[in-house]
Order: C-alpha cells, then structure tokens, then sequence
C-alpha cells in the first residue's frame, strides 16, 4: 500500500527558502501572505497490505531517516 | 601514522585531504564508501563534497552507507575522526556529534577565506597550536549550524565548542558571522573531543604561495600529537 508522509521544520527553526517564497509572493501582488514553511512530500510504496503494519514501519523510516528529529516533525497522512 | 579518507559518492576534496595529510607525513589510504572495514589507521577522515547530490539533507545518505558502521564503531573506542565541511554534516547525521547544518542565513553559497577562534585547545586536533585565531577557507550553503537550547547548553558545559567564526583579532560576534550559524559555532568535538566537525577547510590552507599555511598548522599539529 502506498504511504503518504510530510515533513517540515519544526515551529521556530528559521527556514529561509519559505522567507524567500513569502517575500517573493509579496513581491508579485499577493500582499496577504504573511508566512510560508517549506517542507518534503513522500509517497512510500510499502509491500505490506496490513495498513497499520506499514504505517508502523514508516514511522520507523521518518525516525531514522526522512526527518532529522533536531529541526523537523513529520506527520504520515 | 596511518590515515584513512573515506569517499562517498559526491566527495570533491578528498584527494585534496590526502595531499595534505601526506605533505604532513601520514601514510594515507582512501577507502571506498562501499567496502565493508576500514584498514588499521590513527585516524579517519570524512572529508568535503556534495556526496549523494545532497539529496534529502546534506550528509543524511551518506549517514547511512555500508562503511559508517565502521567509522562509528571506530569513534566510539575513541579513535580519532576528522569531518570536514559535508564530512561534518555527516557527522552530525550519524549522530556521533549534536546538532544539524541548515542552509546558510541568506540563501547564498559562501566561498571566502575566513578567520577562526579556537575555543578549546585540550584536544588532539589544537592542543599545540600557537595562534588562537586561523585563517581558513569555507565553501558551503548549508554550514549554519544550529541544535536545541538544551542541547546547545550541554555542549557549551562540556567545552565541546572546538572553533567560531570570528575577524582578525577573534571577536566572533554577529558581526563576523558569515552564515548564520548558532553562536558563530564553525566546529564542534563530540564529549571526549576524539571527534571534530568542521566547516572550514585546512586542507586548502597549505601552500604559502597559493593560500596561506593556517591549515598547516593544524596538520603539523594532529600528527604531532598522535
């Protein structure tokens, strides 16, 4: 089954690339935005078809490898 | 004394680490990052680069190749490991030392010679180095070294703060910082100082026509104290 995960900074770590964005937005007339965070999309094909089973096993991807648990959270949707 | 630089995919200044290391008189070997064993050696080198395209983040693929097993078993029964620049993130990927390198402050890539303090010298790596500030070159986009408060206060109790970004007399404020790095932190030792991470590059500071002989110093000064 395939396996949705996201992973951005953590709240209060700088994240320059998203001050970079927001500005540019601004730049470009979208005067609302205020803030953007940039962050990572994976879409894991696990060959398990027992979803909790994979979601567990993903966990373990994010834990030691996708994230970096220092400066970023990641969430499996 | 025996040597051993490690090269990943992506590396680009390992050979540059072996010119140096041997110009100093170690007897260096370069070790694929796909070998299973590291030969016998005094110390190991992760040296600079982009190895795995920096895919990810910087070092986190590397971090996990067949070879690091070795190097940590290495580092943990106190053999001497050297991370320069991506060798650095490397090393704070595999965990061996704390903290993590962000993209630099401003979205730049830094390439300039800049001067460092040392801030601890009861270590191999600068205990007999005279000068307390050097002259370096750094060349990086992510060297902006950043960790938790806790563990920022933890490093700095146990004096694991090995060099900062600072100007010629080594005022290493916000002034003098090029990249944003937490306290101008350039380099940091693991709690028994056996490992060092570094972002500047002595390993380019070794010809005293081309570039200056900071780096020099360094490399006289590792050999001489193993």
């Amino acid at each position: 089954m395939k396996v949705k995960v996201i992973v951005t900074l953590k709240n209060g770590v700088l994240d320059p690339q998203g001050k970079a964005i927001q500005q540019t937005l601004n730049g470009m007339s979208f005067d609302n935005v205020s803030e953007v965070r940039q962050g990572k999309y994976f879409d894991i094909d696990v060959k398990e078809s027992d979803e909790i089973k994979a979601k567990t096993q993903v966990e373990d991807m994010c834990k030691k490898l996708l994230a970096n648990l220092v400066i970023e959270d990641y969430k499996i949707l | 004394m025996k040597s051993s630089v490690i090269i990943f995919p992506g590396s680009n200044c390992d050979r540059d680490m072996d010119v140096a290391l041997k110009k100093f008189g170690f007897k260096n070997q370069m070790v694929w990052h796909n070998d299973d064993e590291i030969p016998k050696s005094d110390l190991i080198v992760l040296p600079g680069g982009f190895s795995y395209g920096d895919y990810l983040r910087c070092g986190s693929i590397a971090g996990k190749s067949k070879i690091i097993k070795s190097v940590i078993d290495f580092a943990n029964s106190g053999g001497l490991v050297l991370g320069i620049c991506n060798g650095f993130q490397i090393l704070t990927e595999t965990g061996l030392l704390p903290g993590i390198l962000q993209q630099n402050k401003y979205l730049n890539f830094i390439c300039k010679n800049v001067f460092v303090k040392i801030k601890n010298k009861e270590n191999k790596y600068f205990k007999n180095i005279k000068k307390d500030v050097l002259e370096l070159h750094i060349a990086h986009n992510e060297g902006n070294y950043f960790c938790s408060n806790d563990e920022l206060k933890s490093i700095e109790d146990n004096d694991q703060i090995a060099v900062t970004y600072c100007d010629q007399k080594g005022n290493d404020d916000e002034e003098n910082n090029p990249n944003g790095a937490l306290k101008n932190i350039a380099g940091v030792f693991n709690k028994n100082k056996n490992i060092l991470g570094m972002m500047p590059h002595p390993e380019r500071m070794i010809d005293q026509y081309l570039s200056g002989e900071d780096g020099s110093l360094f490399f006289e000064n590792l050999i001489g104290s193993l």
